[in-house]
């Protein structure tokens, strides 16, 4: 059997992502310096980004958070493409997306929302983001939190560092860490 | 998650190539491209309402042969059609005639609901079933019979 000529299956992803009726458009950015990345987007806004993905789990994973209806979507995850590639250049410091964090628990959203407003550039510690969403012995729950991160770069759970100042872990690998904050000159 | 309904991208992936193919054979090269958005727009749209994942490739034939009928529709409102459009309801048939065609084995049972629930012809359905429109007859009548017996045994 022939297959579907590429543009006749692009119009299709297109037209269904200009219709709004997927619960999850997604893409994988074959080359950015942190290697391969799977970005995903609702309705609602940015909802995914994952490291060296395996599209079948992450398929599963995001059907079973958000919906059945995820298709892989060129055009609908251009924007965040874009502000990713500014970044990766460093030409931009902050992100200008709408983030859609209903799949995570509770605890975790507000401790999400607190890490989002570490700047750029900047550090801080598990510790002090424990005390920052009102439970200071949390650390180690912050940790678990910054582990499973839904969106990282975007969420940056790389600005978060041990008290001593070493990088302790990222979910996507210390190598990674060191990276992003090398870009940011968080590390020299 | 729906439990067994695929991820719509798999889905998309497993079937789209023979739904263009049937397309093209049922509609022409020319219509087939709209054809398949058509189709496919319709399956996404009706996504959610799937209870389970069986019978997908079925369930996407039909919609496409529903898709060759209306347009058909559309260009002769009057002409006589091989294909009696049915109700514009993208519920998969087979849940409205489950009851009655639970115990019956698989091939015969979507044979069955194609042609009665759906009202489609012998050669839409062979394609569905990935037989022929022979095997199809065949396996519908079959599941008639079998029907028929069980009622009578009741």
């Amino acid at each position: 059997m022939t297959g579907v000529p590429t543009l006749l299956d692009e119009r299709f992803r297109d037209t269904a992502a200009a219709e709004g009726i997927l619960d999850v458009a997604y893409d994988v950015l074959d080359d950015t310096p942190v290697g391969k990345l799977i970005v995903g987007v609702s309705d609602r806004g940015l909802c995914r980004i994952g490291f060296d993905p395996s599209p079948e789990e992450e398929l599963d994973r995001l059907a079973r958070q958000f919906g059945p209806r995820v298709l892989r979507s060129p055009k609908a995850i251009d924007r965040v493409r874009a502000e990713l590639d500014e970044y990766f250049a460093g030409r931009r410091h902050g992100f200008d997306l709408k983030l859609d964090l209903r799949a995570a628990p509770e605890f975790h959203q507000r401790v999400l929302a607190e890490l989002s407003r570490v700047e750029y550039g900047r550090t801080t510690t598990y510790g002090a983001l424990a005390a920052q969403v009102g439970s200071p012995r949390a650390a180690r729950a912050v940790g678990t939190v910054m582990n499973r991160n839904p969106i990282p770069i975007v969420l940056p759970c790389h600005r978060v560092v041990g008290a001593s100042g070493s990088l302790v872990g990222y979910g996507g690998g210390l190598d990674r860490k060191e990276w992003l904050l090398r870009l940011e000159g968080a590390l020299l | 998650m729906v439990s067994g309904v695929p991820p719509f991208e798999r889905f998309y992936e497993a079937h789209k190539a023979e739904v263009l193919a049937f397309l093209r054979r049922r509609a022409g090269r020319e219509r087939a491209d709209d054809l398949f958005q058509e189709t496919f727009l319709h399956a996404l749209r009706a996504y959610t309402r799937l209870e389970h994942g069986e019978h997908l490739r079925a369930w996407v034939l039909t919609i496409a042969a529903n898709a060759v009928v209306d347009a058909a529709r559309r260009e002769r409102p009057s002409a006589e059609l091989a294909v009696e459009p049915v109700a514009d309801d993208s519920r998969p048939a087979f849940e409205e005639l489950a009851p009655l065609t639970d115990g019956l084995p698989q091939k015969e049972r979507a044979a069955v609901v194609l042609r009665y629930g759906y009202d489609l012809d012998y050669d839409t359905i062979g394609v569905a079933l990935g037989s022929n429109e022979q095997a199809a007859r065949q396996a519908a009548s079959a599941g008639v019979r079998r029907l028929r017996k069980e009622r009578k045994q009741q």
